[in-house]
């Protein structure tokens, strides 16, 4: 424990590495080859299982490919991300996703952060306080957003009868706003988990020697605490936002895309399998796969000296 | 990036000896290779059971029958071969999105474990365009022919080829309180004028129809269109019609959304919220499939006494409505290994006895013309007339292998109807339409 603090706590002082570090003892590099051979079967079943996939969904989305016009699939260059590309539903599509995104995801740092320092400081029934934090995560999310569903539609639904038996999921914004707490409601408990990890990780003698000096908790908390959390997180916000960016199932069970609250990927599923187009639908799945990948760089980016593996990868 | 913290971590510890590490490894590989031998195992079983001597199994796909219609049929249809094969009636989903992409996903497969289908109407032309169900011809074709409806034929018939045979059909009649309208309108102008009279003098006044955006706003489009002398495309399903007639219809449309005689909901709306509408007393008129009949019947029954059926409502004044139909033929399998038991398996399953059964006890209109003056049928369709009159004259939806791509676009064009601009609407459509043809743009 003592030795994991000590690296994050000094790991800025460690990012200047002398010199030396180049030249690698001989037990060092024959380790380190060990270690590829070890990694090889991984490496190469994931390239298998990931590759392949990507690389057959770029060739077709370079192909005019309709399941129902097996006699007409030919070559059409990048036209199907012309279409994609010049269409309002796509742009719609990217709108209401990058909304749900960060919106969502800036909720559950706020309150995943209040649970967590709640967590942190229970004193009695740790265990099943944590517990039963985690309860809406483990929730089935398709479960959930049926229940979810159920309790929005007049009629049946107690939310809605609460708010005189309005249909919040029959008109464009309320229907994002009831997915936007669906998504809080089922993950801020991973977010809180997250943030309690770096929690953890906080020294107490130098909350107790800031309070010695007079500190008083919210200086504390924006002077000692984040800073040290930063790793912390920045790993919770990157999870959650590349999975915030692929939010299917909420979607899915609770409008089905309806009214104009459709994200990148139900309309990607839409085109794939409703409308049976190859071609189209693996250009979009082609084109939310680089929005992730350009939302991940900007993280590592973002993350700086704090990246996950960055001392590794010198 | 887990990965990078846990090297530096047993970098820092120093290695394990290797023979620990490896041992677990090759732990971790057997209990794969178990799992992927008996998932093997699993499924050969599944291959091997309809390889069986005797009957030939062939397997049933249809939407999931509540009522005791279908597997009443199915073991009929089975006793009835006399050894030759056994029917097994599997269901797909609930919803006909779902039903057509297990089936489109499988027969994409080239899946040999289906024999039989239920395809809904609008199914037929992709499906036989893409290779995945039989012709039917010869005797086949002439008994599939014989007394059946010639729309429903037309659903069924691609490229001049009929591909599956109709089993049961549905349309839809004008439902109206006789105790506030008298007479019933013939028109939609005649209509849309008696509820907003009804509205003045504070009565029940609403006229339920479908305007969700979902398949149910595609046909309610496609009848007013038919209904005004046009189609949505050229009869060889090629390009792209509209034009006038089309503007007409959604004239119409946006005609009722703005009126008072609109139902507040008008854009959620589908079948079953207009059946409660109506059993709730607050509508005067009903757009709708003969299921709510029964359904009054059970439910309301002061009301049942003034609840009256009468023919669609006419676009343009003086010509005949034609009013979608719906419905489901039963199509054969490309990829089925007993193509000639399956044909004769599917006539079975949808000849005069076991459409009486449908029709009597599962609720869904026949195919077969002369059942509509058969006696036994007439306690629970006291309709069958106009129903007949209403499927012979009926319309088709647009008859191409892009249905769906269209029907989305139409439905999300003509939803909330209250959005409608006929003329620039009309032109949108065109050209969206036309993009779908060609499996151009996206569909939302």
């Amino acid at each position: 424990m003592s030795t994991r603090i000590e690296t994050v706590a000094v790991g800025a002082a460690a990012e200047a590495p002398p010199k030396g570090r180049r030249k690698l003892s001989e037990g060092a590099r024959a380790e380190r080859r060990f270690g590829w051979l070890l990694c090889a079967p991984a490496v190469i079943v994931m390239i298998a299982v990931t590759a392949y996939p990507i690389g057959y969904a770029v060739y077709l989305s370079l192909q005019r490919y309709n399941l129902a016009f097996p006699n007409l699939v030919h070559f059409v260059g990048l036209s199907n991300y012309g279409a994609v590309l010049s269409s309002k539903y796509w742009w719609h599509a990217l709108e209401v996703t990058l909304a749900i995104t960060i919106i969502s995801v800036a909720i559950e740092l706020v309150l995943g952060m209040l649970l967590a320092l709640l967590m942190h400081r229970t004193l009695f029934g740790r265990g099943t306080v944590r517990t039963s934090a985690l309860i809406p995560y483990g929730i089935v999310t398709v479960a959930a957003a049926y229940s979810w569903q159920f309790a929005w539609t007049p009629g049946t639904g107690y939310l809605s009868g609460i708010l005189g038996q309005s249909a919040p999921l029959a008109s464009t914004i309320p229907a994002i706003g009831v997915i936007i707490m669906a998504e809080v409601w089922k993950t801020t408990p991973f977010m809180a988990l997250l943030l309690l990890a770096g929690l953890a990780l906080v020294p107490e003698d130098l909350q107790k020697a800031a309070k010695v000096d007079g500190a008083t908790a919210w200086q504390r908390f924006t002077r000692i605490t984040l800073p040290l959390m930063k790793p912390a997180i920045l790993v919770a916000l990157l999870f959650r936002t590349l999975d915030a960016f692929r939010i299917f199932d909420n979607i899915f069970i609770l409008t089905a895309g309806g009214n104009g609250t459709y994200s990148v990927s139900i309309l990607g599923y839409d085109n794939l399998f409703s409308a049976l187009n190859l071609g189209v639908g693996s250009a979009i799945s082609i084109l939310i796969f680089i929005c992730v990948a350009i939302i991940a760089f900007l993280f590592i980016k973002g993350f700086g000296t704090a990246a996950p593996g960055s001392d590794y990868l010198k | 990036m887990k990965g990078g913290t846990g090297h530096g971590v047993s970098a820092r510890r120093g290695l394990r000896p290797r023979t620990r590490r490896s041992r677990s490894r090759f732990r971790g590989l057997g209990a794969a290779a178990v799992g992927v031998v008996l998932a093997s195992a699993a499924l050969a079983a599944c291959g091997t059971s309809s390889a069986s001597t005797g009957p030939v199994t062939l397997t049933y796909y249809l939407y999931p029958d509540t009522s005791a219609a279908t597997p009443t049929a199915v073991k009929a249809c089975t006793a009835q071969s006399g050894g030759k094969y056994t029917i097994s009636y599997q269901q797909l989903p609930l919803g006909s999105d779902g039903q057509r992409q297990q089936l489109a996903r499988r027969l994409a497969a080239k899946d040999a474990s289906i024999d039989i289908m239920g395809l809904d109407v609008t199914w037929e032309a992709e499906f036989a365009e893409a290779g995945w169900i039989l012709p039917w011809t010869g005797a086949n074709k002439q008994q599939a022919e014989n007394d059946t409806l010639k729309t429903m034929l037309e659903t069924a018939t691609w490229n001049g080829k009929l591909y599956a045979v109709p089993d049961n059909t549905n349309t839809q009649l004008l439902w109206y309180r006789s105790d506030l309208v008298p007479t019933p309108p013939t028109t939609w102008a005649q209509m849309i004028a008696d509820a907003e009279q009804l509205a003045k003098a504070g009565k029940p006044h609403l006229i339920e129809i479908q305007g969700a955006q979902y398949e149910g706003v595609t046909v309610w489009f496609n009848t007013m269109v038919a209904s005004a002398g046009g189609s949505v495309l050229t009869p060889d399903g090629q390009h792209v019609s509209l034009g006038p007639p089309a503007v007409t219809a959604l004239g119409v449309m946006k005609q009722l959304a703005s009126s008072v005689a609109a139902d507040p909901s008008l854009d959620v709306q589908m079948e079953n919220a207009n059946r409660l509408a109506m059993e709730a007393g607050t509508a005067a008129f009903q757009l709708n499939y003969p299921f709510v009949y029964p359904a009054m019947k059970a439910d309301n029954p002061k009301l049942f006494k003034y609840f009256k059926w009468a023919p669609y409502p006419q676009t343009v004044p003086g010509q005949p409505a034609h009013v979608t139909i719906g419905g489901i033929d039963l199509a054969v399998s490309s990829y089925s290994a007993h193509p000639q038991l399956a044909f004769q398996a599917a006539l079975c399953l949808r000849d005069r006895a076991n459409q009486l059964l449908g029709a009597t006890v599962g609720g869904v209109p026949p195919t077969i013309i002369s059942l509509y003056n058969d006696p036994k049928l007439f306690a629970a369709y006291p309709f069958h007339a106009d129903i007949l009159q209403a499927l012979e004259t009926a319309s088709v939806r647009p008859k191409t292998p892009s249905y769906q791509i269209l029907s989305i676009d139409i439905s999300h064009l003509v939803s909330p109807p209250a959005g409608i601009n006929p003329a620039a609407t009309e032109k949108t459509m065109a050209s969206q339409l036309n993009n779908g043809l060609q499996s151009k743009g996206l569909i939302p």
